[in-house]
């Protein structure tokens, strides 16, 4: 049996065939979480396991742009959940940049998130004209395009001022003022609604314009398939994420190569030795959090326009501790960790926590009585504060103490980090 | 505008002194396990949100049994305090102990497993309190013998302006004189300049006095209650005694030799393990009272409670110095004060643009100033940082 | 024993997904945190409708199910709230939102699905002035409320410096603003406006009233802050008589505020529920089934969910399938009741055409309050516009 299993061939056809299986599966019930989870569960082992990279590729691109996009249409949550995923697997990638390579704990880096999504929200609604004259916005949807790349520049932006004082700090203390930086952040974003009206307060922005889709609708008229505006939105923007993942996920092993990504590395591993070979620390410090910073801008304008809302409550910091969870969880410093941490958190967060809390709100409202002969329990007297769906903390801390404890390095660990955190003092 | 600002100050300074005192208990509990572990015990705001909630409880449950308030107040004293000071054992045991087990030098690591644990505590607190009560925000019942204001002499209050407008005086001529000096090329103060300051500042307050007087000497309605009056003394006592067994018992000593360094003070027969617990032990009791002082203070406690007041109270150990008791009590006084300060006279000085909103940036603020320009704090000592 | 439990377990599953043709109603509203108070009472409320109903729709072939949800009194969650419901293919119309801050934010996705929304509770007048086909509300706007209560502080209870302190919420802001119009246009002198998220301590705020020496106090917001402030002030010596909207309207207020509450007034939009004469048969069903009393917007939320079943049934008992939410919202918009709140029709935005507004005096730390002051007031002709 265990040689079956390295027989390359062998697993090649379990994949597929699994991926198959799963997909029509989906297809048929696209309202089944089990469903969905096998589905990605054969996606990412053929990503993991040694197949030949032309069927990765056709399993891959199979469920990602065949199955879901399908399923989607009957249960547009496939999209929304694949969107969410997405923007924080961006942003996983961003972080994963500051703490994995560079080593520098950033618990406010969903300030740089909402720096993005105000960047947008700000011009792609009425709220410029509270304090701009000429009273042109809304600014067109088509401008989101430009206006993510001007979120690109303000995250970044905002990234090195506040680095630059934060980063001069040693480790726990920087953790600890990148915390309250992305506090203030958040404070300014509920506080700037007066004097001059520039966020709007804790009352948020909303509606937001979008992108223009109809040459999107067009595309697909031709071939026959017709669709609605709020149809098509989800579909939109589920390519759109998965573009901009392909693009990230293409700088991050570039600069992991590059001289700056073994730079940061050489200071993560030691700040003294790395000086001493002639590395500056803070520019180089600084390059890597503005780097992490503007992947978050860009994902912010994105979650704007795709929400229709920004409120400040949308970055506090159990968003920040939520990419460092997927960041942990996946393994400081490795790319497709992230990008697993991200799916895994977000699917947890968004979907399963939230399915679970319903069917025991179905059971409970149901009155149904569970009877194990020696134990009978109604599920009508359950509290109705059991609802998993609202201790995400509670789960998150939890993966935090365990990942330290059990596996610091991760699930898909970076081979340099897995020998520094198995050292022993 | 100015006669507000100064009719104001005695009573913005006493809340601020009251509220500094929770924050000074709060610090401690971070001082205390810095100096000993050098970790930022993040977990700590938790252990005094679980003080305060464990307080509240107390109250609610022993209301109908005992009726006087002062016995119920030492028994949710008592049992906030323990509550706190078993969750704080049991968060170091279960998370950091296997860490330090393991021997990780990565300092990230520790302080990972810290943020963790709090949000771990804060959902489990919830969770508890959800599954009892059915509902997780508690209010501490109110008593009238607390609630009992008393009026304080215009004299003291007369006293407390006085003395405050000398202080901001002087700092104000000092850095004047100082900028000055810079200017024209020469550096420092001289101690006759010094002097000279020191009387000049005293003239211009007697001046204002004089010229203000009905504002100063007039009637100020300086009021504290029965249950601020509780909060300073209890903690002033708990900071004398935590200060007594520091310096005075054979704890302590003990403590500070493991602070100093673990190995060498286990080399003389302390095991570091058990201190680790004591201060834990301490720190989380401490925590606790705070907690439940905090309760009583402002009624309305949940579990989501801590993290303000948390980090605030690390801002004031920052303040006085990470690893210093005296510092860290100091940290908390003079943070209390400012904090009340700038939420009060912010919307006056900027004419209603800015208000009280902005005073946990404040805090903020302070925090990675003393960080960046004096990390050792008001009373630390200069510490290089080891390699 | 291990068959027990796949029995067990089978029967679960059989549970959630052996059901028929399921037609799903949702609240939306607080149901944990602090204002759980105040959205509890609107589920409850349309639980109480819908189990009413649920008997004729089994007769037509369908279950009618209630899905209670849960929005945190937070804009950010009822949005995530409103873009899971929208996925949902068995839902079809929404109860909710309590907080006026929320309910637009999320309506603004409603509305992309075409999905409708009865508001039992929301006064913000922006929630039906974007004009939106999908939304309606039951209960009087802000726009009157705020004036009516403005009015009655200066010209009957004599107020001449009226401190205002708002929590910074579409609603809690939205309502200050309109009072604080009425009040200056009346003469009084409005010597402090301002918002605070504080929940426990307002010391900071209270020394800025005291230097300010107001005579009346007014608190736009919700009862959690509302009874904290006011009892702060009251042991800090501050006398001035206190009022506030709709979002004082429950039993905490008086519960958290105590012996504070005293002399206080607020204005409601749902008033008492003596002032009810046809509420009375409710109450008792509501008493005998939850074992509490209804509250402030109870009957609102039971109003709002026969609004939604007797569009349901007229559509299902005439074409024999469950109507689309496009068909539903339509239809809602047409549907008059005599409802337990009195006749219940809707006008071309959605609003309420006659809605009533209460002046409510708590002359004992009592709830619910004695009531001084009713007016009967159509819902104000203001021109649709989207949100500033």
């Amino acid at each position: 049996m265990k040689k079956l299993l390295q027989n390359s061939a062998f697993l090649s056809l379990l994949i597929a065939l699994s991926a198959i299986i799963f997909g029509y599966w989906l297809l048929q019930n696209p309202r089944s979480t089990l469903a969905f989870l096998l589905t990605l569960g054969a996606l990412l082992a053929a990503f993991m396991l040694d197949i030949p990279r032309w069927l990765k590729v056709l399993v891959g691109g199979a469920i990602l742009l065949l199955v879901v996009p399908m399923a989607g249409f009957k249960n547009s949550f496939l999209f929304e959940l694949g969107v969410q995923t997405g923007i924080y697997a961006a942003m996983a990638l961003g972080l994963n940049v500051v703490v994995g390579l560079a080593g520098l704990l950033d618990l406010g880096y969903a300030a740089f998130f909402a720096v993005g999504a105000y960047t947008w929200a700000i011009f792609g609604s009425k709220q410029a004209n509270q304090f701009m004259p000429w009273h042109i916005f809304p600014l067109p949807g088509a401008y989101f395009y430009l206006f993510m790349l001007v979120a690109v520049v303000m995250a970044a932006l905002t990234g090195v001022v506040i680095g630059s004082p934060a980063l001069r700090l040693r480790g726990d203390y920087l953790a600890i003022v990148t915390l309250g930086l992305g506090e203030m952040v958040r404070v300014l974003a509920n506080n700037l609604d007066h004097p001059v009206n520039l966020t709007n307060g804790p009352q948020g922005i909303t509606p937001i314009q979008r992108p223009p889709i109809d040459w999107f609708i067009g595309l697909f008229d031709r071939f026959g398939i017709h669709m609605s505006r709020a149809e098509a939105y989800p579909l939109f923007f589920y390519f759109l994420v998965l573009v901009i993942i392909g693009i990230v996920t293409l700088v991050n092993i570039r600069l992991d190569r590059s001289r700056f990504g073994r730079a940061w590395i050489a200071i993560r591993e030691d700040e003294v030795a790395a000086r001493a070979m002639g590395i500056p620390l803070l520019p180089t410090k600084l390059l890597a959090f503005a780097t992490g910073a503007s992947f978050s801008g860009a994902m912010g304008a994105l979650f704007a326009a795709k929400q229709l809302y920004v409120s400040p409550e949308s970055f506090t910091l159990i968003q920040s501790i939520m990419i460092l969870v997927m960041v942990i969880l996946g393994g400081m410093g490795s790319i497709p960790g992230a990008i697993l941490g991200a799916a895994t958190v977000t699917i947890l967060n968004v979907d399963l926590l939230k399915t679970a809390s319903d069917y025991l709100n179905d059971l409970r409202n149901a009155g149904f009585v569970l009877d194990l002969g020696i134990f009978k329990y109604n599920f009508a007297n359950l509290p109705n504060q059991l609802e998993p769906a609202k201790y995400e903390r509670m789960v998150f801390g939890l993966i935090m103490i365990l990942m330290m404890i059990y596996r610091p390095e991760g699930i898909i660990p970076e081979r340099r980090h897995l020998a520094e955190m198995k050292e022993k003092a | 505008m100015l006669e507000v600002l100064i009719q104001l100050l005695p009573s913005v300074l006493l809340e601020g002194l009251i509220l500094g005192f929770v924050y000074a208990m709060i610090a401690l509990g971070y001082t205390m396990v810095y100096g000993v572990l050098e970790l930022i015990n993040f977990a700590h705001s938790e252990i005094f949100m679980s003080g305060a909630v464990a307080g509240a409880e107390t109250f609610i449950l022993l209301k109908a049994a005992v009726p006087n308030p002062f016995i119920l107040l030492a028994l949710a004293i008592l049992i906030g305090g323990a509550v706190a000071a078993i969750v704080a054992i049991l968060v170091e045991r279960l998370a950091y102990r296997p860490l330090r087990r393991r021997g990780t030098t990565n300092r990230l690591v520790p302080l990972i497993t810290a943020i963790g644990a709090s949000f771990f505590l804060q959902d489990l607190v919830r969770l508890i309190e959800g599954l009892w009560h059915n509902a997780f925000y508690r209010r501490y019942p109110s008593f009238e013998v607390f609630e009992a204001t008393y009026t304080l002499p215009n004299l003291l209050g007369s006293v407390i302006i006085l003395l405050t407008l000398w202080i901001v005086f002087w700092v104000l001529a000092y850095f004047a004189y100082w900028i000055y000096r810079a200017a024209t090329g020469t550096k420092g103060v001289s101690r006759r300049a010094s002097r000279g300051l020191w009387i000049a500042s005293l003239v211009l307050t007697l001046l204002v006095a004089v010229i203000d007087r009905g504002t100063v000497f007039g009637d100020l309605g300086l009021t504290i209650q029965m249950k601020s009056i509780l909060v300073v003394v209890i903690s002033f006592a708990m900071l004398y005694g935590l200060n007594w067994l520091v310096h005075k018992t054979k704890l302590g000593i003990a403590i500070r030799a493991v602070a100093q360094d673990a190995q060498t003070a286990s080399l003389m027969g302390i095991d570091p393990d058990v201190i680790i617990t004591y201060t834990f032990l301490i720190g989380g009791f401490l925590g606790g009272v705070a907690g439940v002082l905090f309760g009583l203070l402002y009624t309305l406690v949940h579990p989501y409670v801590g993290f303000i007041p948390g980090i605030k109270a690390f801002t004031a150990a920052v303040l006085g110095g990470i690893g210093n008791i005296t510092g860290a009590a100091l940290g908390g006084l003079v943070l209390g004060m400012l904090e009340m300060l700038g939420g009060t006279y912010l919307t006056f000085l900027t004419n209603g643009a800015m208000g009280t909103e902005y005073k946990d940036i404040l805090a903020f603020a302070i925090l990675i100033f003393i960080l960046l320009f004096r990390p050792q704090g008001i009373m630390g000592e200069q510490v290089g940082e080891k390699v | 024993m291990k068959k027990a439990l796949w029995l067990a377990v089978l029967a679960l599953g059989a549970l959630a997904f052996a059901q028929g043709k399921v037609i799903k109603i949702a609240t939306v509203s607080p149901l944990s945190g602090e204002q759980a108070a105040l959205g509890e009472m609107i589920k409850l409320g349309a639980q109480l409708a819908i189990e009413e109903a649920q008997a004729d729709f089994e007769k037509m072939g369908f279950k009618l199910e209630l899905a209670p949800q849960d929005d945190q009194a937070n804009p950010d969650v009822g949005v995530a709230v409103a873009r899971r419901l929208v996925t949902d293919p068995e839902i079809v119309a929404i109860v909710g939102h309590l907080n006026t801050g929320v309910a637009i934010p999320s309506s603004e996705v409603y509305k992309d699905y075409q999905l409708p929304m009865v508001s039992p509770a929301n006064t913000g007048p922006a929630v039906t002035d974007r004009c939106y086909l999908d939304i309606d509300r039951l209960v009087g706007r802000d726009d009157v409320q705020g004036p009516a209560g403005a009015t009655f502080a200066v010209k009957t209870l004599g107020a001449k410096r009226i401190f205002i302190v708002h929590d910074k919420t579409t609603y809690g802001q939205g309502i200050a603003e309109q009072f604080r119009k009425r009040a200056l246009e009346l003469g009084a002198q409005v010597v402090g406006f301002t918002g605070t998220e504080e929940k426990s301590n307002f010391q900071a705020l209270i020394l800025q009233m005291k230097a300010k020496r107001p005579d009346f106090v007014y608190f736009g917001g919700i009862y959690n802050q509302g009874a904290v402030l006011l009892k702060q002030m009251r042991e800090r010596g501050i006398k001035a008589t206190f009022m506030g909207p709709d979002g004082l309207d429950s039993s905490k207020f008086v519960e958290i505020a105590g012996q504070a509450a005293k002399g206080a007034y607020y204005t409601t939009v749902a008033g008492p529920i003596d002032q009810y004469p046809k509420a009375k048969a409710m109450a008792e069903k509501f008493e005998k089934k939850f074992g509490k009393a209804p509250e402030s917007f109870a009957i609102y939320g039971y109003d709002s969910a026969n609004v939604i079943i007797k569009a349901l049934k007229n559509f299902v008992s005439y074409a024999h399938r469950a109507p689309t939410r496009a068909e539903l919202s339509m239809l809602i918009r047409q549907t008059t009741l005599e409802g337990v709140t009195g006749h219940v029709a809707f006008d071309y935005k959605g609003d309420r055409k006659e809605a009533d507004y209460f002046v409510v005096h708590l002359e004992e730390a009592k709830y619910p309050g004695k009531v001084v002051k009713v007016i009967s007031f159509p819902a104000p002709a203001t021109p649709c516009k989207a949100i500033k």
